[in-house]
């Protein structure tokens, strides 16, 4: 491929080096799809705030907007002025995945291949996807895609050619019992499913909240992975630094590392990575008093 | 597609499937006869009390010839319940009814998208003429969304089915996780069949074509081992200790 683009005007920032593509079947890349069917809960804050912790130590990371028509990946990476081709530009052969990809301001490893806006999702073709992943699987340790929600187009192919996912569950039963549904699907519509294998299952909840979860105005976390039967990848407690993140343009775990949402996902990026890191339970801000609140509440 | 009757009509029907024994004539018809006159000296009762289709995809017969075989057939005591694979131009009146949508034996029925062929399911496929009780067993959960239809006969979950999942069999259901989605066993009219769960939070149980939804089920019997079984046309639940 070639490595430099007619149209990088210098703002536009995504030639590889020769290191990058001499990558080549050297490491195991790794796709995931970050999915879970219900929107709003938190997928795309994930899949930027996951790529952000990954990319921090080093790791080649590739983060995929598939929400062909409504994306919001780039604003929330903070590249929404970058952007000049986006993934149906390379299904199509209109540019080069060199062209199209997006490198991060802050971390130089980590970049984003942009949706279209306006485009819709019946542009994506299965077989161009396939061609997309399997150049990014050449120069990229992790690739994250980034599924827009339902089950429809858009979301199946995001999921088709993953390795693992991480399936974003908030803890209420309606976007449980979407997961449940979406886990199903990873089971018998993947690529690896219908090669008789199986694709590595997270759950990561989102928007836990400690004190309304004590008041059992939540689900509780056994109650989800008792419903879900998925190994759990990590809890992001809700939080006021994941909206304000989003704001800037910056994942949470570039924008405040030590948030207690981005701890929580360094942890999860960590367990990704084959870590074993203890799980807690966050109870955000003031601990103690917040336990002790809770508990009174009960 | 759950046609659902709970008080008694005066006039109901009901779909229903059985198991009929496919005899399939190959040219020419008469020594084909021969073999079967072979099978009966062999045994004599082999096709005793069988419901018996006849199919005729391999050989080509005018309506007289048929007349003639099914009068052949009968005189063997072989009754011939219904003709499958020929043109319905060639029917006429006195022949047995046509029948349609007919399907190896032991296939399990996919609906609702997915279907999960799981190796159970598939190994009782792969040899209909093996006489094997008809069970299907699913061993990983059953997710929202999945419909798993098996009319041959029970079906056995070993996780649990999720809300907005659904399970239909012909027998009976077997759950040893959770049941929170849909249950319908007897599915073809079996009003012994019944339905057992680790733990029931079903959203709808159903037996033959009487159900409850979730409403129905008492508190006390909610996220308990149960079964439920058929009494006079009523649905019963009871917890299982």
């Amino acid at each position: 491929m070639p490595a430099r683009s007619g149209m990088a005007r210098g703002r536009h920032d995504a030639n590889f080096g020769d290191e990058l593509r001499q990558r080549k079947v050297v490491t195991m890349a790794q796709v995931l799809v970050v999915t879970s069917g219900k929107g709003g809960v938190g997928k795309t804050t994930s899949t930027a705030s996951l790529g952000a912790a990954l990319a921090r130590d080093g790791a080649k990371v590739a983060v995929i907007d598939f929400d062909v028509g409504l994306r919001n990946l780039d604003l929330v990476l903070g590249a929404e002025r970058r952007v000049v081709f986006d993934l149906i530009n390379v299904i199509n052969g209109v540019a080069k995945l060199s062209q199209a990809l997006i490198r991060d301001k802050r971390l130089e490893t980590l970049y984003l291949l942009p949706a279209s806006q306006t485009r819709d999702k019946d542009a994506l073709s299965e077989e161009g996807v396939a061609k997309v992943i399997e150049e990014l699987r050449t120069k990229f340790d992790w690739i994250i895609c980034d599924s827009p929600a339902g089950i429809e187009r858009g979301a199946m192919l995001a999921m088709r050619y993953a390795d693992a996912a991480i399936i974003v569950t908030n803890p209420e039963v309606s976007s449980v019992r979407d997961s449940d549904r979406i886990i199903g699907l990873l089971d018998s519509k993947t690529r690896k499913a219908e090669r008789g294998e199986r694709v590595e299952k997270h759950v990561l909840i989102t928007r836990y909240n400690s004190v309304r979860a004590a008041r059992g105005e939540m689900l509780s976390i056994n109650d989800v992975l008792e419903i879900l039967s998925t190994p759990l990848l990590g809890i992001i407690p809700e939080s006021q630094e994941v909206l304000r993140a989003s704001n800037v343009g910056s994942p949470v775990t570039l924008n405040n590392p030590l948030s207690a949402p981005a701890r929580a996902y360094f942890d999860a990026a960590r367990r990704l990575k084959g870590e074993s890191v203890p799980m807690v339970v966050p109870s955000e801000g003031r601990g103690i008093f917040n336990k002790l609140f809770a508990r009174k509440a009960a | 597609m759950l046609s659902i009757v709970r008080q008694r009509n005066s006039l109901m029907f009901r779909p229903r499937s059985y198991m009929a024994l496919a005899i399939t004539p190959k040219p020419p018809v008469v020594d084909w006869l021969g073999e079967i006159d072979a099978q009966l000296e062999r045994s004599e009762s082999f096709f005793a009390g069988q419901h018996v289709a006849l199919d005729l995809s391999a050989v080509n017969l005018s309506p007289a010839a048929i007349a003639e075989l099914v009068v052949n057939l009968e005189e063997r005591n072989i009754r011939v319940l219904g003709i499958e694979g020929i043109d319905p131009a060639k029917w006429q009146a006195g022949l047995p009814p046509i029948l349609r949508g007919g399907r190896a034996n032991g296939t399990s029925q996919p609906s609702g998208g997915i279907a999960r062929a799981t190796p159970a399911a598939a190994a009782a496929v792969t040899d209909p003429q093996k006489h094997q009780p008809a069970s299907l067993m699913i061993r990983d959960p059953v997710r929202s969304g999945q419909s798993i239809v098996f009319t041959d006969g029970d079906v056995t979950v070993l996780g649990s089915v999720g809300s907005g999942a659904e399970i239909i069999a012909g027998g009976s259901i077997h759950i040893y996780g959770a049941l929170r989605g849909r249950a319908r066993a007897g599915a073809t009219g079996n009003t012994s069949a019944r339905i057992f769960c680790h733990r029931v939070e079903a959203e709808l149980l159903a037996i033959d074509s009487c159900y409850i939804t979730a409403d129905d089920i008492e508190d006390r019997l909610r996220c308990q081992p149960a079964q439920a079984w058929l009494e006079d046309g009523t649905m019963q639940i009871s917890a299982m200790n």
